[in-house]
């Protein structure tokens, strides 16, 4: 399809912005003035329209498709949310209103939600206090382990130095421990899916500046050994974190807080049905316990003692603004709004039938498909196809396998720890007709794998482009319209 | 009571039996009692009406209905309906991070059209497919420009946004990095000072265009000096206003940054906002967060992937140019459909309105007695005023007469009291500027 | 897998050639076919001083990312340009024009430290290639 770009007429416009009604005529003296226009397409509205529209026909979606993508929770997004985050009252507050002398009488609503949402957020997980400032789930670590890096300072621990960190680990958790200034140690896990407790016990010294772990793991395992993991970090002060990535496995079943954790993050999407827009936005709210409560981010919401909701500035050890304002207040306010209408019991369900829909479709599959920890798993189980990729079908063969049967794959190749992984998260959303449908596609997979193993690599074949040759993309670079084509050097 | 559960009962009997539990809680066996929650006290489950009905009211309790001269890098722009009617499509707002190509070509292309167009407007190379926020991204193209240099010493424009500046010192707190902040002078950067501390030590200077305060500047002379001595300089842009100003490329710029909103975002109180990066093609290695690459598929058509990725923490964990994941990929698109339709001309038209009527504003609130103007450096759409008394208690009187009459310097900057920032954007009639103008005036006699 | 046998290997699976004392260095044929297409080569700037097994180069391919140690330790006299528009060398020709870098070595004793041909065709066969 055209870019819009190639759509572009000379003198065509989308939009009118009418004539001005003040009598100043103004200009930028030349000095500072733009020498030539930016080239932006001259289109109309109905160009635009039709062009978006039919590029959003090009993509899967939860709106659209069966999206079981491992460890990344594509659950349905209830439509109201995005009611609620499109009220004038909620899109149209300017967030600098609340910072004026006065400011958090005119901002009661947005700051309420705010309010609310870190009561509900600290009750569901065990934690005193939450920032919902940060901006999506590795903005979240990030400050989560400068919040550790704080405390560290505070206490004179001096000699702390790295971050341990589990292979089955998203790749965000060494990242954020790297930026904040921290060496990361990768600890194996054992035969059942847990940590190795004794790789654990061995890493584990006095320049062990903490663990981030991911409970349930990136294996849909549960820890069993949590408390005595917590009992080995703390008792050389380290700092517990958890990585919220599967916290909607557990809600209502057990509370990081209570597990010996001491900071976490939450990521929105995944247990409060935000939507994923694409890659983003996101909303990454960060929970502490007493020990680290003090060095939270500011500002912070509070209910003052006139019942007014207002922003306080007023940490002393803080570790300061981590983003512009008060997080991703229209991701949040879906959030708030879904937490509202499901409540107590109906919380619980989406962790119950994710739970109960991912170990239907793991036992349906582990006779086609090995499954790496033969045992319940929580709200994602984890198959490896080594035995399809011996027949030379991979993991990438069998996802494209599955675009053609119009079903989004499941997360291949994570965890890194498993070679040929394959992912599979339904979530409690999806019907189990739909389960079903994809459970034959992928008995299909396996047969097809046995039968004509070449079939695969045509696929998928149904779909507006065939596999894209990556290789070009990342020697060739073009990455804008305005640069010039590269022209096949290899 | 959970309406988006959709397993009956007869079906939950089904699963359980296939599985071979007796019911639900079996299948939590491995989290032992010990560690069942303290406490789960949340409130009852509510129906979709009772919440779309709480939450109105509470969307109630803001004012927004105060005609906004409030600003600060984050303004009231008019969003074309077409914006939000295409970004909020299902396809779009449902989708995940473009990691298969086959099936997401649609995202994909749309962030390849974003990725131009945000090189269309501030004439660099490369751009990548956002980061969250203003203020986040200048972060993220400092430790670039530190990475790229192998240098620890940073220099800082004193009008670059002090929220901005506020985020880079949490983020930097506990690294040895060196921090020297210039002052402003006569509202623009001090030459003077910045040459004074630039030296081989100095991996980047950081500017901003409008900075803070409103002025306008060209930055290529400090950008030159900065080159000579081999550091990296970065300038963070408002968008809008680069329909009429010098474009950072042009000044020699090596990273562009800059907050995203008024590129068809609506203020929600906060975010979500996009943050923007860009670049020279040389550095695009160097650069964070994910980048659209065109190539061709088995059958030679082209086709849009997620490239570069070997810089991205999925694949080089902590040896990662950032740790960032999601990005603000819906706020990318919103942008381009934004700047698709308002096009080539109007965004000039569009800046030049924003111009015209801060100037008409200017003109009135300089006759008013007490309150002066400042006027030692030109403006686009945004300026500085000096009142005869504290800026704070001003805009609280203001707010009585319906107008958020701008953003008290105090806050940020002690000593400033009784400064104002004011914007003005197109959305601001003649008849509202006049009874702004008249608002102020009664509010200070 | 191809072997080259005069030449000297590392466990991070580098090869050298030594002549007089300038180590000629790149990846071996197992680490090419590891990474896959090379995309790119982060090639060290010239002049400058490494130890030996200090990270000096990186090499990317599509989907993964990987240091390269260097052999020798000594001065960086020589880089190989022509991965940087044409980085599929080290795929087509890793013992010859995928060569990456020439170091001046300063302490010949180091070469101790790496494996013959043989002894890296049986470490290659203990990582059951």
């Amino acid at each position: 399809m055209e870019l819009i770009f190639e759509k572009s007429v000379e003198s065509r416009r989308g939009f009118c912005f009418g004539a001005s009604d003040v009598p100043t005529q103004a200009s930028i003296p030349s000095k500072y003035a733009r020498k030539e226009d930016a080239l932006l397409p001259q289109v109309s509205e109905l160009d635009v329209v039709r062009h978006y529209t039919l590029l959003s026909q090009k993509n899967f979606s939860v709106d659209t498709h069966f999206y079981p993508l491992g460890s990344c929770t594509m659950k349905y997004n209830p439509k109201f949310t995005e009611a609620l985050a499109s009220l004038p009252g909620f899109r149209d507050l300017h967030p600098l209103l609340a910072q004026l002398a006065g400011g958090e009488r005119w901002t009661q609503g947005a700051l309420q939600v705010l309010y609310e949402l870190e009561q509900w957020m600290c009750e569901m997980t065990g934690f005193k206090n939450f920032t919902m400032q940060p901006l999506a789930g590795a903005h979240g670590e990030l400050t989560g382990i400068m919040l550790m890096a704080a405390y560290h300072k505070s206490k004179g621990n001096t000699q702390k130095k790295y971050v341990i960190i589990p292979d089955s680990a998203h790749g965000t958790n060494p990242a954020s421990a790297a930026l904040a200034g921290y060496e990361t140690v990768s600890i194996p896990s054992n035969k059942e899916g847990g940590m190795d407790l004794e790789a654990l016990k061995a890493a584990v010294n006095e320049k062990t500046a903490g663990l981030m772990m991911t409970v349930p793991s990136t294996y849909g395992v549960f820890e069993p050994n949590i408390s005595e993991i917590a009992k080995i970090i703390h008792s050389v002060d380290g700092i517990m974190y958890y990585d919220g990535a599967n916290l909607n496995a557990l809600l209502g079943r057990a509370r990081p807080g209570d597990l010996g954790f001491d900071v976490m993050h939450v990521n929105m999407h995944k247990t409060f049905a935000t939507p994923h827009g694409g890659g983003g936005p996101g909303a990454g709210p960060v929970g502490v316990n007493e020990k680290l409560s003090r060095f939270l981010a500011i500002s912070r919401v509070v209910k003052r003692d006139d019942g007014l909701y207002a922003l306080d500035y007023d940490y002393p050890e803080s570790i300061g603004y981590i983003a512009s304002f008060y997080g991703n207040f229209a991701i949040l306010v879906r959030a708030y709004g879904y937490v509202l209408m499901l409540g107590r019991e109906g919380l619980m369900d989406t962790t119950n039938h994710a739970v109960l829909n991912a170990n239907y479709i793991m036992k349906k599959l582990a006779p086609y498909y090995k499954v790496c920890f033969d045992r319940i798993c929580m709200h994602e189980s984890v198959f490896s196809a080594k035995v399809q990729a011996a027949r030379g079908v991979h993991a990438i063969d069998i996802a494209k396998f599955l675009i053609d049967q119009k079903i989004h794959p499941p997360t291949v190749y994570f965890p890194i720890s498993v070679p040929e992984a394959i992912m599979i998260e339904p979530t409690e959303t999806e019907s189990k007709q739909m389960m079903d449908r994809f459970i034959e596609k992928m008995i299909e997979a396996d047969i097809l794998s046995q039968r004509d193993p070449a079939a695969f690599s045509k696929f998928p074949m149904t779909m507006p482009v065939e596999r894209p040759d990556e290789v070009k993309a990342a020697r060739d670079v073009k990455t804008s319209f305005f640069l010039p084509a590269v022209t096949d050097a290899a | 009571m959970n309406p988006y559960i959709t397993n009956t009962p007869q079906e939950v009997k089904e699963m359980l039996k296939t599985i071979g539990v007796e019911n639900i809680d079996a299948l939590f066996g491995d989290i032992s009692s010990a560690y069942a929650p303290q406490s789960f006290d949340l409130p009852k489950g509510l129906s979709e009406y009772e919440v779309m009905r709480h939450l109105t009211e509470l969307s109630l309790k803001n004012n927004v209905h105060v005609v906004p001269f409030i600003g600060g890098g984050y303004y009231d722009h008019y969003i074309p309906t077409a914006v939000s009617s295409l970004s909020t499509r299902g396809e779009f707002y449902t989708a995940y991070t473009p990691y298969q190509p086959e099936c997401s070509q649609g995202t994909l292309q749309a962030l390849f059209e974003y990725q131009s167009a945000m090189c269309a407007l501030t004439g660099m190379e490369v751009s990548n497919a956002s980061l969250y926020d203003g203020g986040t991204a200048l972060y993220e193209a400092m430790m670039m420009a530190i990475r790229t240099t192998g240098r620890h010493r940073v220099i800082m424009d004193g009008g670059v946004s002090p929220i901005y500046r506020k985020i880079i010192k949490t983020y930097t707190h506990h690294l040895s990095y060196q921090f020297e902040e210039t002052p402003v002078v006569h509202g623009q950067s001090s030459r003077e000072e910045i040459y004074r501390l630039l030296d081989k030590q100095t991996a980047v200077i950081i500017l901003q265009n409008p900075n803070f305060f409103g002025a306008i500047d060209d930055l290529t002379d400090i950008i030159e000096k900065a080159h000579s001595v081999g550091a990296l300089a970065i300038v963070s842009v408002y968008p809008i206003s680069l329909g009429l100003l010098k474009t950072p490329a042009d000044m020699g710029a090596d990273i562009v940054t800059g907050e995203g909103q008024s590129l068809g975002l609506p203020l929600n109180f906060g975010g979500p906002y996009l943050g923007f990066m860009c670049t020279r093609k040389k550095y695009i290695r160097k650069m964070p967060g994910r980048i659209v690459g065109e190539t061709v598929d088995s059958k030679g058509q082209r086709c849009f992937v997620n490239t570069l990725q070997a810089r991205e923490q999925h694949i080089r964990r902590d040896k990662a140019t950032s740790n960032i994941c999601t990005n603000v990929s819906l706020c990318a698109l919103q942008a381009a459909i934004f700047m698709s339709i308002v096009g080539k001309n109007g965004l000039k038209e569009m800046a030049q309105l924003n111009l015209d009527k801060a100037e008409f504003a200017k003109q009135l609130l300089s006759k008013i007695k007490g309150l002066e103007v400042k006027r030692s450096a030109p403006t686009f759409n945004e300026f500085t005023i000096h009142l005869p008394q504290d800026a704070s208690g001003v805009v609280a009187a203001m707010m009585q007469r319906g107008f958020a009459a701008g953003f008290p310097l105090g806050r940020y900057y002690p000593g400033m009291e009784r400064y104002l920032l004011v914007a003005v954007t197109e959305k601001r009639t003649k008849e509202e500027i006049e009874r702004y103008a008249k608002a102020l005036q009664e509010v200070l006699n | 897998m191809e072997i080259e046998e005069n030449y000297l290997y590392t466990k991070e699976h580098e090869w050298v050639s030594i002549e007089d004392n300038i180590a000629t260095m790149g990846i071996s044929d197992y680490a090419q076919e590891a990474l896959g297409d090379v995309t790119y080569v982060e090639l060290p700037q010239e002049e400058v001083e490494v130890e030996q097994f200090e990270q000096f180069v990186s090499v990317e391919s599509v989907k993964a990312a990987s240091d390269i140690y260097a052999p020798m330790g000594g001065k960086v006299t020589e880089v190989n340009r022509k991965l940087e528009d044409t980085p599929a060398l080290i795929n087509k020709d890793c013992y010859g024009k995928g060569w990456i870098a020439k170091i001046e070595v300063r302490d010949m004793d180091e070469s101790t430290n790496l494996m013959s041909a043989e002894e890296y065709r049986n470490y290659l066969e203990s990582l059951g290639a």
